[in-house]
């Protein structure tokens, strides 16, 4: 059977702050059999422009984005939020240009998130990190709520020996980020995320790990801030990659 | 009621900084989302029902003209005097007439958030009438200098038990009492005098049955029955969009409605009244009037914001928000707070009046989850952002950095200088640290928080490279 070719959708956060968390999202790929292409025009999904108002240019990435990724069988993204954004709203702000709509729907068929990729297409049933210690799981907005991210992950991770999972109060609870809206009423996003981190932080993991990096850059700023220095804060897919 | 929304910011912050109002939104938030829950457990088909109950709205809001002419046929033949209000003005003008025509000088009043919309109480005082809110939380804000509500159906859920206390220790002049028990015994001696002397009673409605002509009411505190069947004349306050077409469709609404709302299976008073008191009745109304109040509703009929029409006003999706849950109601500066006050709040008070409110969310979908008829209220709020930047209503360095951000995304090269420049700046600004504390370029951020170093190269830049070593070593 001819190897699954993967388009590895990076995201600009992951771009701009984590690079770390794109060679893990590799890795893992990699290791589970997939041809994984990086298309090297990729900037970002559109998402901010769609949820702040500007629709002309959220048309103008998706139309940008969905040329640069229907070619492969899948695109994988290392994250929920922009996961979705390709899989639910592309179809939906490209409604008026059927043509466009059309190769929109076909792509959101073929877009997954990575944990959601890897259990349910790949099925995958091992993986190379070898992470030991507590941690406890965030679930993001998105892709619990749009996507249905919520048992893949664990999934993964209850097939790593030294990883014990330590659920928290709220865990599907929003931390506050809400993109552009953590910056708009920084104040409220704050006060919103210190809850979040008070429930980490409850929880006596030694780690906080997620599926997008929005939320974990927000939980890492508010911990830190709150003074704690302990609790480390990772993507998932450094932990199942090994690379943390 | 005035409208306090361009305020948000500065209101979210008063909010955040009120010790006593975060210690009792800190104890409310749990109660109505553990309580929903277990409520939701013993209906057999939540999914089913809301689908029902979405068809029901639907059927309604799609055909709003037709309906309301069939409770109104079907109201008046009840005995009912059915009239139609523009807006909150013309409810006030209404409702004082029909006041007069009664030679009423007091009012006791049952909740309605209409009433709030149209500033009703204040209307009545200046025209010499007396207006008695007798819903325990309604009444505890009257007599706190006509304070706003905070939620739609718990209006005083900002106040503590202290704050009850002391305040009806105020105004009653009695000794303060800490328990319960005794400040509502207090209330229900003080409202007592006023069922029995009030000429007219005021209610909202929760639904209005086109088949039968009635309102039906969903209540706790027996307050509501006092209202609209001691004094001779009952006059219904509610919005255009709240009619259903039959008693077997309330039953279905009724399944959704307190569960979503306070967590019961059924609410300890549910109330269908139809017409007035007839000839071999004893008591009920001599004279019932339904005052039915646009408001900006028919705008919203066939725009993008359609399926908000559908609320039933049960309170789940702030219940469930983590931006009310954080700053409470009254920072959103209307009647309506939380999710389906950012949307209603622009509809019907200005969306210019009212800048902040559709961004005033994370898009974290809980509400969207919760909604028992299904608005999309992410959706709403991600539209009426369209609509205020079309309009041109943003700041415009906000459109500009958009635009020219949008427009980067979409030239590679460029993106990729930029992205591998701004990485390089921010791990300067972070020095040997792994953390901003202060970012002057988005200090929103770094108010209550560090902004965590970026590794200092984009991805790009790694990746390439890593392809480059490996083209060399093969």
């Amino acid at each position: 059977m001819a190897r699954v070719r993967v388009g590895l959708f990076v995201t600009c956060l992951v771009d701009l702050m984590r690079p770390r968390i794109g060679f893990a999202a590799l890795k893992l790929l990699e290791t589970a059999g997939c041809e994984v292409i990086v298309p090297e025009s990729q900037t970002c999904c559109g998402q901010p422009a769609w949820n702040s108002g500007d629709a002309p240019g959220a048309v103008a990435l998706a139309k940008k984005t969905i040329a640069e990724f229907e070619g492969f069988d899948y695109v994988v993204s290392p994250s929920g939020s922009c996961g979705d954004h390709i899989r639910t709203e592309y179809p939906t702000l490209l409604a008026a240009e059927p043509e466009w709509r059309d190769r929109a729907t076909a792509l959101a068929s073929r877009t997954y998130e990575l944990t959601d990729f890897l259990v349910t297409v790949l099925k995958v049933g091992s993986v190379p990190g070898d992470h030991e210690g507590s941690i406890t799981y965030h679930d993001s907005c998105t892709g619990l709520r749009s996507m249905g991210i919520k048992q893949q992950p664990r999934a993964l991770l209850a097939t790593m020996k030294g990883v014990e999972l330590r659920e928290m109060n709220g865990c599907e609870e929003c931390c506050g980020f809400g993109g552009t809206f953590s910056v708009k009423f920084g104040e409220v996003s704050a006060a919103i995320a210190e809850r979040k981190c008070d429930n980490v932080l409850a929880s006596g993991a030694r780690a906080v790990v997620g599926g997008d990096l929005g939320c974990l850059l927000n939980i890492e700023g508010k911990l830190r801030r709150m003074g704690d220095e302990n609790t480390k804060v990772l993507h998932v897919a450094e932990i199942l990659a090994g690379d943390a | 009621m005035e409208i306090k929304s361009m305020r948000f910011k500065a209101n979210a912050a008063g909010s955040l900084a009120n010790v006593v109002l975060q210690g009792n939104l800190k104890n409310a938030k749990g109660k109505f989302v553990t309580k929903r829950a277990e409520a939701l457990k013993d209906l057999d088909d939540f999914e089913g029902t809301r689908d029902a109950a979405v068809a029901i709205r639907n059927k309604v809001i799609d055909n709003l003209d037709l309906w309301l002419e069939r409770f109104e046929q079907k109201a008046q033949e009840t005995g009912a005097t059915v009239m139609w209000a523009k807006d909150g003005a013309e409810v006030c003008r209404l409702v004082t007439e029909i006041a007069r025509k009664h030679g009423v000088t007091k009012v006791t009043k049952s909740k309605s958030m209409l009433s709030e919309e149209a500033g009703l109480n204040q209307a009545l005082e200046a025209a010499g009438i007396q207006p008695v809110e007798t819903d325990l939380g309604e009444y505890i804000l009257q007599v706190d200098n006509n304070e706003p509500p905070s939620h739609i159906i718990a209006p005083a859920v900002h106040k503590s038990l202290d704050d009850v206390a002391d305040l009806f220790h105020k105004v009653h002049g009695t000794p303060r009492k800490t328990e319960i028990p005794a400040l509502t015994r207090e209330a229900r001696e003080v409202l007592r005098g006023h069922f029995l002397s009030a000429e007219m009673g005021l209610s909202g409605g929760n639904f209005l049955v086109a088949e039968t002509g009635s309102v039906a009411l969903v209540t706790n505190e027996g307050n509501g029955r006092m209202v609209t069947t001691m004094p001779k004349v009952h006059v219904v306050i509610t919005g255009i969009e709240k009619v259903i077409p039959t008693l077997e469709d309330l039953s279905t609404l009724m399944r959704l409605l307190p569960r979503s709302a306070t967590g019961q299976s059924i609410s300890n008073y549910f109330s269908i009244l139809t017409g007035v008191k007839k000839p071999d009745e004893h008591d009920g109304p001599e004279h019932l009037y339904f005052v039915l109040v646009d408001s900006g509703r028919a705008d919203v009929v066939g725009t993008d914001f359609h399926a908000m029409l559908r609320c039933i006003r049960c309170g789940a999706c702030m219940n469930h928000c983590p931006v009310y849950q954080t700053i409470g109601g009254h920072a959103y500066g209307w009647v309506y707070p939380g999710p389906m006050g950012s949307v209603l709040t622009p509809l019907y008070a200005g969306m210019e009046n009212s800048i902040d409110l559709p961004h005033a969310a994370t898009l974290c979908n809980q509400c969207g989850v919760v909604c028992p008829v299904k608005i999309p209220l992410p959706d709403l709020l991600r539209k009426l952002r369209e609509k205020q930047t079309e309009r041109g209503l943003r700041p415009l360095t906000e459109r500009i950095g958009l635009r020219l951000w949008a427009w980067v995304a979409q030239r590679p090269k460029l993106y990729a200088l930029g992205a591998s420049l701004g990485a390089r700046y921010l791990k300067w600004l972070a020095g040997d640290a792994d953390r901003i504390r202060l970012l002057s370029t988005a200090p929103e951020w770094t108010l209550g928080r560090d902004f965590p170093a970026p590794q200092g190269k984009t991805f790009r830049e790694l990746y390439a490279a890593r392809q480059k070593t490996a083209k060399e070593s093969t």
